[in-house]
């Protein structure tokens, strides 16, 4: 198996991490591993990972729609993130959004946050959460047959739907 | 001036004694990292939109509301103070190494008069919101930084989205942005050798851990700093109560260490702890390393009560005391390596006979109960 970086030398250092009974390897060769700064048993410095992304994001499918590859707010390139590791701006996370969706998905084993909101600008993203959690509420009360609850629920949704109407 | 006083005065609130498993836990930390929605990341901000973040941080923590509720905190640009001040900063845990890097234009940090908040400005993301605590006190410092962070979100934009969260420059640090850290004190682990297993054990789990004052792998004084990997997909909550779990099942496994050394070794702990006091107390050169070593064996003297009427938070000020800008900075002058061993050494030897060092009063201790 050859280095998932540098592709060219064979693969003999292993970084396993497990997330939530997920298993996510990266493959490299001595050379890399210890560009990345990966030396000692277990210790993983905070800044390997970033020094992986770059990696990461070359092996990455290209994005299907030409227009991403730059963003059109900063400017910045793809090539520019696989050679820092770093996205520009904020908007840069939708300019790039199926890569960096999956590269998120590596780093973390999930993609969504589920987290705090911002109280202004995180009202919107309040609703849809909430809106997301009810639903599977309501389909788990109609596997259940518990039809009152059902009910309940549906009208909740449904109240919740005609404000982010009017929200927007 | 109050932030002069924190460059001159080895203590922080973060060595406090008191703290909750303080002969294990020496800190806890929280970090959020924050950014401007209406500005590019900061390594491609220009130099007039760097200043405008400044501008809007420094307006937005200068509102009453704001100073009422969380204290007058003192905003400083990194090109006021001197390099050596600056490294200060990094010895004090009050900002990273990494701030230092490149040009420091356009950067600022902000402190909180009792040192537990700190915010660089313009570090890697436009704010690193840090809050440093003694002890296992992660949700303290979660409550404390997300009180900040309310604070400073009430005027400033940031870049959030839904899918992802809070937005960062490193892919790593998306989501909640939330880096807890703890920062042990594990000698019994290392002597009985069981720290490598229990540093890959807990990569597994998704943590990091790292050795503090050491070279590459190696902790010299049997400090590591362990934090969470993941910030994206878990709420706040799991991950501070996951790391707390965790640093309690090791503050429990380095206790048991502890005393399986102390009764089966006694001997040989007690002859190390007690060298190491005695080089500490009357050593005319010390090398950073043996300082480190020597003072790693004193705190674990102190927590088995071997040596007593010292207090644990000694160790940590002489630690700090004992970085080379610290030293610097105390001397006034440029140090050769040679000079700064002759200086450390008196420094030590001076505190530990009840002298202070620095600016600062007496008494700046918090008055919580002593849980060792």
């Amino acid at each position: 198996m050859l280095c998932e970086r540098c592709n060219k030398r064979p693969a003999n250092v292993h970084y396993t991490e497990i997330t939530n009974n997920k298993k996510q390897e990266i493959r490299l060769c001595e050379e890399c591993a210890r560009e990345a700064g990966i030396t000692g048993i277990g210790i993983m410095p905070q800044f390997v990972l970033q020094n992986l992304l770059g990696g990461l994001f070359e092996e990455t499918p290209a994005p299907v729609e030409p227009s991403y590859a730059q963003c059109k707010r900063c400017g910045l390139t793809e090539q520019d993130f696989a050679q820092r590791g770093l996205l520009g701006c904020g908007d840069c996370y939708a300019a790039f959004r199926p890569a960096v969706g999956q590269i998120l998905q590596r780093i973390h084993g999930k993609a969504e946050h589920t987290g705090k909101l911002p109280r202004r600008t995180g009202k919107m993203a309040g609703v849809k959460h909430e809106l997301k959690r009810l639903r599977q509420e309501l389909d788990a009360a109609v596997r259940q047959e518990a039809f009152e609850k059902a009910a309940e629920l549906r009208d909740r949704i449904r109240e919740l739907e005609k404000d982010l109407k009017g929200g927007k | 001036m109050a932030l002069k006083e924190i460059l001159t005065d080895p203590r922080s609130r973060w060595m406090e004694d008191g703290g909750p498993e303080a002969d294990v836990v020496v800190s806890s930390r929280v970090r959020l990292a924050r950014d401007l929605a209406v500005y590019p990341f900061p390594h491609r901000l220009r130099a007039e939109q760097a200043e405008e973040v400044l501008h809007a941080v420094r307006l937005a923590l200068d509102r009453p509301e704001v100073t009422k509720r969380l204290g007058k905190m003192e905003f400083m640009r990194l090109t006021e103070l001197t390099p050596v001040e600056r490294h200060v900063l990094v010895e004090k845990h009050l900002v990273s190494p990494d701030f230092l890097k490149g040009n420091p234009a356009g950067k600022a940090v902000v402190i909180r008069q009792d040192e537990t908040v700190s915010i660089m400005v313009n570090e890697e993301d436009h704010l690193r919101i840090q809050c440093l605590m003694p002890g296992l006190a992660l949700q303290e410092c979660w409550e404390l930084a997300g009180a900040v962070d309310d604070a400073l979100e009430a005027t400033l934009e940031y870049a959030f989205n839904e899918e992802f969260g809070y937005l960062s420059a490193c892919p790593t640090n998306v989501g909640t942005g939330l880096r807890a850290s703890v920062m042990m004190h594990l000698p019994g682990l290392v002597a009985t050798r069981v720290i490598d297993e229990v540093i890959s054990g807990l990569s597994k789990l998704g943590l990091t851990v790292r050795g503090l004052y050491g070279e590459g792998t190696r902790a010299a004084g049997s400090l590591f700093q362990v934090s969470n990997q993941i910030t994206l997909g878990r709420q706040e909550a799991e991950i501070i109560n996951n790391l707390t779990a965790l640093a309690r099942r090791l503050v429990s496994q380095e206790r048991e260490a502890r005393q399986r050394l102390h009764r089966e070794q006694r001997g040989a702990l007690e002859d190390r702890i007690f060298r190491s006091y005695g080089v500490l107390q009357y050593a005319r050169v010390l090398n950073s390393e043996e300082a480190m070593r020597s003072l790693s064996d004193l705190r674990l003297g102190l927590a088995l009560k071997i040596i007593k009427k010292l207090p644990l938070s000694i160790v940590s000020e002489l630690m700090v005391l004992s970085q080379p800008a610290f030293l610097i900075r105390l001397a006034g002058k440029e140090l050769n390596p040679s000079e700064r061993d002759v200086l450390r050494a008196q420094l030590i030897r001076e505190r530990l006979q009840g002298k202070r060092t620095g600016a600062g009063s007496e008494g700046r201790g918090n008055k919580k109960g002593n849980t060792d």
